[in-house]
């Protein structure tokens, strides 16, 4: 009887000892990979700031773009530009994105069209954005005979704001409980003014956040800006030529053999990166503590 | 069987004697309704008196929500739904396109399952509707906002915090507003699908003694699963069953002689 | 209650007809303004797509099929093959999968699984964050701080200890540069790893915690669990994830420009300096004759068909696994 049982306890044993050295393994494995992964995150990180700090100063937002070879200047008429291309951006892409995302919850939702936005509004979410910049290149650059300007630029920026817009706004339409609208269109309000006296004070939370959430995307976006605002070495607040904005500074500094471009490329990246991660914080502390005070 | 019925008996005695049935209100007249194929409803006939409370009962499914809501057309809102017949409002056919939608919403006011206050303050809550149909100067507004306010015994509670949110309200003081939000506009008819089953055994009874108070100035219409509910603030019960009227006669007479089998089982707790 | 006077309702007839009527009009408005507005959103993708294939229509009929399989990009001569820039881009985003995604698996089981409760928010939350860093930065960490390791370290020893292997050893053929497709893969998947991470955390946690509590109930490991339990109930999604990266990984352009050394001759070797089709058309628009952008914006069209497969792929996946739990 004894021996019977030892034999079973054995097996057993040896096949607990198996699986519990598989699940060692691989739990160190993927704490390797954990930590594999943080730390070229940190890394970068930390090349970032290392290389960033020295180029901050207070001149890097009061003076504009020095010519190669100089040991001063700052990035002024780069920040300026992306600060409006950006607002223009999320100006033109903000309002469409609301009603397009207000038609999908609220007119479209179980219709064909509605899928069909919905599909064609996720792939663009993730489009690859220089498609996006060729794509305002072609069908207004060129259309305008051949005028790049931060008007083009913040246009391409729209087109990344409008599907994360879209998306939030249906999305945060359709969390508002049906009864809400039954509610007011009970009391014989129009459809029109229960949706936007009601039901986007219901969504106004989750729909700034997208709206945030799209700025930190766009902030730090090079490549639809090379191909419609080109760039502009000098100040400037022409909207109809060409401007430049951060990244495209970093673009061209971050390559060039010039020691003092390669410290103000960091610097801007440096800030660009505390900006985008700001934004990322705050939309979020903004959603959850909304979500916390209506409970 | 006894016993069930029993359980009913203080309920029924105590509800209201109802009055000689006085002048039906809203009418439903051979109504059909249907869900896409469905046949959600099935040749309806029944009345709805002034000034009284009619419940409306049956197990899941059986219409009662659909006919309510019926009353105000807002099934108007979804697509595939159909109804066919007459709902008599003082007389005219309120399913007439060219009945206005307007003039229905303020006559009959709805107030749902769920409470639902408006993300605004509590004196914006009562307001809104009544700034969608009237100009009024404010202590004009001011007096609507309390009167609504006191109709549906919220007022003293909320009467210093009227720029609070509402959602600040608990749940059986957010369903008065909702009362309150829907008796701003005056109506003459009231419909209440199922308002207390969302909340405590407290809430749910002060808004049964709101019904009883509101009944005074107001036709209403009541859903409500809870049959004890049904007894204790109705006057008049209809039983539904699956899309037919199986019963409709006063409170008293539904639940101590009813007169058709089906409900005197549904009554007893046969099922449901 | 004394309510008495007060129960006229608040409309009469005659006012309600001609506010019916203009309520009905401003709700159709409304209705078709928004109507048209999503509409546009479908536009966009067609004219996004079709502006660039007409704008590089000279360039496919002059050039056909050729366009896609020779290698010479020669824009004094008009001739435009656009064979390397494809070739590049496949090759970077395969490594970039390669190690992005067991990667991203490891951090997924990381944070749902393995470490400490307290610690699992914070982390995750660092992730989601690192996954909005601008790419620029991660191609500029490649430019200076990688692509010298590369030079003086890896590619040295990679010439010569996997240089001469049969087969595949002239994909470890370089010059110490630094730049090339290895590089390039390296940094877009880092870039990409924070993505899929954070994709994969979000589908492992839809899994119901029944399921895994009934698993551990029966003894189960952690790894058994995950590996056993979670994967299969969210294969769908996860491998829809791994799409959505690898739809990023083709696309990227910043990341690759500053470290795939810009060269448009053909090379089979890892460790030479090539061209993806974002970089190259970011590196030659500028100073692009009228022919050369056409060509560019033709490949811009391929790209962009590429993607969005990719990502209609992706996307079936994903709504696989939300189907399955139950909407």
């Amino acid at each position: 009887m004894s021996a019977v049982l030892n034999a079973q306890d054995r097996a057993r044993q040896s096949l607990y000892r198996r699986r519990s050295i598989v699940n060692a393994v691989s739990v160190a494995l993927a704490c390797a990979t954990a930590v594999f992964g943080l730390v070229f995150l940190a890394w970068i990180l930390w090349t970032l700031i290392r290389n960033g700090i020295p180029g901050m100063s207070l001149h890097l937002f009061t003076q504009d773009q020095p010519p190669p070879g100089e040991t001063s200047g700052g990035l002024r008429n780069a920040f300026v530009g992306s600060l409006i291309m950006c607002g223009l951006a999320v100006g033109i892409g903000t309002p469409i994105g609301i009603a397009a995302g207000t038609w999908l919850a609220e007119y479209g939702d179980r219709s064909k069209l509605g899928t069909a936005v919905r599909f064609v509004n996720d792939i663009l979410m993730s489009a690859p954005s220089i498609v996006l910049g060729l794509f305002v290149y072609a069908m207004y650059v060129l259309q305008t005979g051949g005028q790049f300007s931060a008007v083009a630029g913040a246009i391409a920026l729209a087109f990344i704001v409008l599907p994360v817009v879209v998306r939030t706004t249906d999305e945060m339409l359709r969390l508002v409980p049906t009864q809400m609208r039954e509610a007011a269109l009970s009391l014989g309000v129009p459809q029109w003014k229960v949706i936007m006296q009601v039901l986007y004070r219901s969504a106004r939370a989750g729909i700034v956040t997208g709206i945030l959430l799209s700025i930190a995307r766009i902030s730090g976006e090079t490549a639809p800006l090379l191909f419609t605002a080109l760039g502009n070495d000098f100040f400037t607040l022409d909207i109809f030529h060409p401007m430049s904005g951060i990244p495209q500074v970093m673009y061209k500094f971050a390559g060039a053999p010039d020691d003092n471009w390669q410290h103000l490329a960091w610097a801007g990246a440096l800030v660009v990166t505390l900006f985008v991660l700001a934004i990322s914080l705050a939309a979020r502390t903004f959603l959850f503590r909304k979500h916390i005070s209506n409970d | 069987m006894n016993d069930a019925r029993s359980i009913l008996k203080p309920a029924v005695a105590n509800a209201t004697q109802a009055a000689p049935a006085a002048a039906p209100k809203l009418a439903a007249r051979d109504l059909d309704f249907y869900y896409g194929k469905f046949h959600a409803l099935k040749n309806i006939t029944l009345e709805i008196p002034e000034k009284r409370v009619t419940a409306l009962i049956g197990p899941s499914g059986c219409g009662k929500s659909t006919l309510l809501r019926i009353f105000n057309r807002i099934y108007a809102l979804y697509p595939g739904m159909e109804a066919k017949g007459e709902v008599l409002l003082d007389g005219e056919n309120i399913l007439d396109p060219k009945y206005s939608m307007n003039l229905l919403r303020s006559k009959v006011g709805m107030v749902f399952q769920k409470p639902v206050p408006f993300p605004m303050t509590i004196y914006d809550n009562v307001a809104y509707g009544i700034r969608h149909h009237e100009k009024l100067s404010k202590p004009d507004m001011n007096d609507r906002v309390e009167l609504a306010l006191r109709q549906g015994a919220l007022w003293d509670e909320v009467k210093d915090k009227l720029g609070q949110n509402a959602l600040g309200l608990s749940g059986g003081q957010q369903q008065r507003l909702c009362i309150a939000r829907a008796v701003a506009l005056r109506p003459e008819v009231l419909l209440l699908d199922e308002p207390t089953s969302a909340l405590d055994p407290i809430s749910t009874s002060r808004i049964e003694q709101l019904v009883e108070e509101l009944k005074q100035d107001f036709t209403i219409a009541i859903v409500t699963h809870n049959m004890q509910q049904a007894a204790r603030v109705s006057d008049y019960t209809a039983f539904m069953y699956l899309g037919d009227l199986i019963e409709h006669d006063t409170t008293s007479n539904i639940f101590s002689a009813p007169s058709q089998k089906q409900t005197e089982d549904y009554i007893t707790g046969r099922f449901g | 209650m004394n309510s008495t006077a007060m129960n006229a309702p608040s409309a009469s007839p005659a006012t309600t007809v001609g506010r019916d009527v203009i309520d009905a009009r401003n709700d159709k408005l409304f209705r078709w303004l928004l109507t048209a507005m999503a509409v546009f959103v479908l536009l966009t993708l067609a004219g996004a797509a079709l502006s660039m294939l007409w704008g590089g229509r000279a360039v496919l009929q002059s050039h056909g099929v050729e366009f896609f399989t020779t290698t010479a990009w020669d824009p004094p001569a008009g001739k435009f093959g656009a064979l390397v820039p494809i070739y590049g881009t496949i090759v970077t985003a395969i490594i970039a999968m390669l190690i992005a995604v067991p990667v991203s698996f490891g951090v997924a089981f990381f944070l749902t699984e393995v470490a400490p409760r307290k610690l699992r928010t914070p982390i995750g939350l660092a992730i989601e964050l690192l996954a909005g860093i601008p790419s620029i930065i991660y191609g500029m960490w490649g430019f200076f701080v990688l692509m010298p390791v590369m030079r003086d370290t890896f590619i040295p020893w990679m010439t010569e200890h996997m240089g001469n292997w049969p087969v595949v050893g002239a994909l470890f053929q370089g010059p110490p540069i630094g730049a090339g497709m290895l590089t390039a893969g390296f940094v877009l998947s880092i870039m990409v790893i924070p993505f899929i991470a954070s994709v994969m955390r979000d589908v492992f946690l839809t899994v119901p915690q029944r399921l895994k509590e009934s698993a551990y109930a029966l003894g189960s490991t952690k790894w058994e669990v995950t590996w056993d339990i979670v994967l299969p109930y969210t294969r769908s999604a996860v491998i829809g994830g791994v799409f959505l990266g690898l739809g990023r990984a083709l696309g990227e352009t910043m990341a690759v420009a500053f470290v795939i050394g810009n060269s448009v001759n053909f090379t089979k070797s890892l460790l030479e300096p090539s061209t993806t089709i974002a970089a190259l058309i970011a590196n030659n628009f500028g100073e692009a004759g009228e022919q050369e952008r056409g060509a560019l914006l033709l490949l811009g069209f391929v790209l962009f068909i590429v993607t969005f497969v990719v990502l209609a792929l992706a996307r079936l996946m994903l709504a696989q696994l939300a189907r399955r739990e139950g909407n």
